[in-house]
């Protein structure tokens, strides 16, 4: 079996893969970097308060629409669909 | 009769008109119906009835509030709130709708072939759904007492009433429908106020970007800058700064997200779409109907608190003076949520950090939503319009809530543990009568608040992050967790988070049999009681994984059963068909 991926271990990277930025622009951009981050100015917000109300919010939205529609493509590479 | 009543009465009347005759056009013949739709929602509305289902009294009237005295410390609440929609719609919900049944606790019985583990499921459900219905009905009697000055009882008999018609008529089948109505008139009431608050002081209708806009007044200064040096000036902590500590934040972040991810009255809403495509989907489009609230909301915040400190004192050392204070103000006194004590007698209003000076005795946060429009002189059409707003939250919620309970009493206890071989008639019946009674249950609660009210949403979610979301992780990624580890971990990371709320905060909230105190020197590495059930989680894990490498893995038809729902195609076999 080595060298060959399976759908369940392409759908568990992708999740890693989303999973790792949800991480980084909550805890890391939000909470943990958000000190550093504040000296940078987004209009009138500081930036690390700006991931931490707004930007960490609106990138949720986006990784869960990107994971979907990856995992339809996947669903059809190994013709794994649903009606 | 004022213009504002009338203006009320016409809102929240139209709109219960609006909620009964789609409960009527959308009645329940079918238990598959009553519990999930028929399985025949498309995704874009199951969004939406997310959003309702989800979005309670407490994200539309306390969280903007809380944002507003907490400052950036009240992230935690934005982001706790929508991350767990992200782990919603990756780790859980494609894999449960795959298996395809109608209640968490029946997955978590199937996946871990075990009663016990059913039953531990259905007590976590109803203990966490009923505390968090308490809440609810609490709303509906402040909404319709403020607004349409009837009697707290009154309102809360008639919020029965209406839940009573539309949730045993139709089932999750006219929930849904109701709450998609739901959603538009909350999210109208929500977002129209702020738009024209965001206009007056920024000059931007868009809130999101009016918050880091400058201000209108023609000075060139952001917002948010102005409001830092307005509260710092006061001895407050700066607003875009404010911590609740890091450690703290973090543990807090988390256990809210992984609570949100483990409630079982959201999870179900994935039993409603037609396929595993679907329910990643419908987490997607809910997560954009919850977003353009939860993005308001700092807007909001931010907002309610600079108007607030600028009612007070227009500019550094220019006090209100006590007799000419708006009319808002007085409304808000007579309720007792606002409370003025001249310390010094000059009849100025001081509004300081320092407690001694300070002479705002009491700003309940949960007023700031409530009373914003008033505070920036909006119409009364708008004020009416945040009355059904609030309504339509706190209905939509709890409908969702008493559905997860009766279909948790009825499917898994009766039909599945205690009646097996009960007709789909009779269960039907069950759950319209369990729902009933649940009804009851919470209107008395309602009615005779227990003394712990206001610990119970932590204790909710604490529950539902230690107990439920472990559970659903390791059962879905984990092919050789077995019943024993399940339930070990299930009642040890239970068990933990219990214990710290109730030994900080006294045994089921009775003051006085606290323990440990509810000091902050005594708590764990700085976290508080709220934010514990990360840690529950841990616990939970920590002892599943143990236990399961000592007693052995599970039975290799389970282990087939996992490798089944993992993938989208195919049928499940199905051990007790329905």
């Amino acid at each position: 079996m080595e060298g060959e991926t399976t759908y369940w271990q392409e759908n568990l990277r992708l999740i890693f893969i989303c999973l790792a930025i949800w991480f980084v622009v909550s805890f890391g951009f939000g909470l943990l970097l958000v000190e550093p981050l504040n000296a940078i100015r987004l209009g009138g917000y500081k930036l690390g308060f700006w991931f931490a109300q707004q930007g960490s919010i609106y990138t949720f939205v986006a990784l869960i629409f990107w994971y979907s529609t990856k995992m339809n493509q996947l669903d059809k590479k190994y013709n794994v669909e649903d009606q | 009769m004022d213009e504002l009543r009338l203006y009320t009465w016409i809102a929240v009347g139209g709109t219960f008109g609006l909620y009964f005759f789609i409960a009527w056009w959308a009645r329940a013949g079918s238990t598959s119906e009553f519990y999930a739709a028929g399985g025949g929602i498309t995704p874009l509305q199951n969004g939406m009835a997310i959003g309702a289902d989800w979005m309670s009294a407490a994200s539309f009237i306390s969280m903007a509030g809380l944002i507003a005295f907490l400052g950036y410390g009240g992230s935690v609440f934005l982001m706790g709130w929508t991350g767990g929609y992200v782990l919603l719609a990756m780790c859980l919900a494609p894999y449960m709708r795959k298996h395809g049944k109608f209640t968490v606790p029946e997955f978590i019985g199937d996946r871990f072939y075990s009663r016990t583990a059913r039953i531990v499921a259905v007590i976590c459900l109803i203990i966490a759904s009923v505390t968090y219905i308490i809440g609810q009905m609490k709303g509906v009697g402040v909404a319709f007492s403020r607004f349409l000055e009837v009697e707290y009882d009154m309102g809360l008999y008639i919020g029965m009433g209406v839940v009573f018609v539309y949730a045993t008529l139709g089932g999750m089948k006219g929930i849904t429908y109701t709450q998609i109505a739901q959603y538009v008139v909350l999210i109208t009431a929500y977002t129209i106020p702020a738009i024209f608050i965001s206009l007056q002081l920024t000059g931007n209708p868009i809130p999101q970007l009016g918050l880091g806009s400058t201000l209108a007044d023609g000075s060139g200064v952001y917002l948010l800058d102005k409001l830092d040096m307005v509260v710092s000036d006061l001895g407050f902590k700066e607003y875009t700064t404010a911590s609740l500590g890091s450690v703290e934040m973090i543990a807090y972040t988390m256990s809210l997200m992984i609570g949100t991810a483990g409630l079982p009255h959201v999870i179900m809403r994935f039993f409603t779409v037609p396929s595993v495509k679907a329910a990643r989907q419908s987490a997607g489009y809910a997560l954009v109907f919850i977003a353009l609230l939860y993005t308001v909301a700092p807007a909001v915040g931010a907002m309610a608190r600079f108007n607030l400190m600028n009612t007070i004192e227009p500019a550094a050392g220019q006090n209100l003076v006590y007799d000419e204070r708006p009319q808002w103000f007085k409304d808000w006194e007579r309720t007792g949520l606002l409370k003025f004590e001249d310390k010094n007698g000059d009849g100025k209003i001081q509004y300081v950090a320092d407690s001694t000076t300070n002479e705002m005795v009491k700003v309940d946060r949960d007023i700031m939503v409530l009373a914003n429009p008033s505070i920036a002189n909006l119409p009364n059409w708008v004020i009416a319009l945040v009355a059904a707003g609030g309504l339509a939250a706190a209905l939509s919620t709890a409908a969702g809530l008493l559905l997860a309970i009766s279909s948790a009493v009825s499917h898994d206890l009766m039909k599945g543990v205690l009646m097996p071989d009960m007709s789909e008639k009779n269960e039907l019946r069950a759950s319209r009568i369990v729902m009933t009674l649940s009804i009851l249950l919470a209107g008395y609660l309602g009615l005779n608040p227990p003394g712990f009210a206001a610990g119970t949403v932590a204790l909710a979610f604490g529950l539902a992050a230690s107990s439920i979301f472990p559970a659903l992780m390791m059962g879905i990624f984990s092919k050789k967790m077995s019943s024993k580890a399940a339930i070990a971990g299930m009642c040890s990371g239970l068990g933990v988070t219990m214990l710290y709320v109730f030994q900080h905060k006294g045994i089921m909230f009775i003051p006085g049999t606290s323990f440990l105190g509810g000091m902050e020197p005594n708590w764990f590495f700085g976290i508080s009681p709220n934010a514990f059930g990360s840690i529950g989680a841990l616990v939970n894990f920590a002892v599943a994984f143990a236990v399961c490498k000592v007693t052995g893995p599970a039975p290799i038809e389970i282990q087939q059963l996992v490798e089944n729902f993992r993938t989208p195609h195919g049928k499940i076999a199905d051990a007790h068909g329905h």
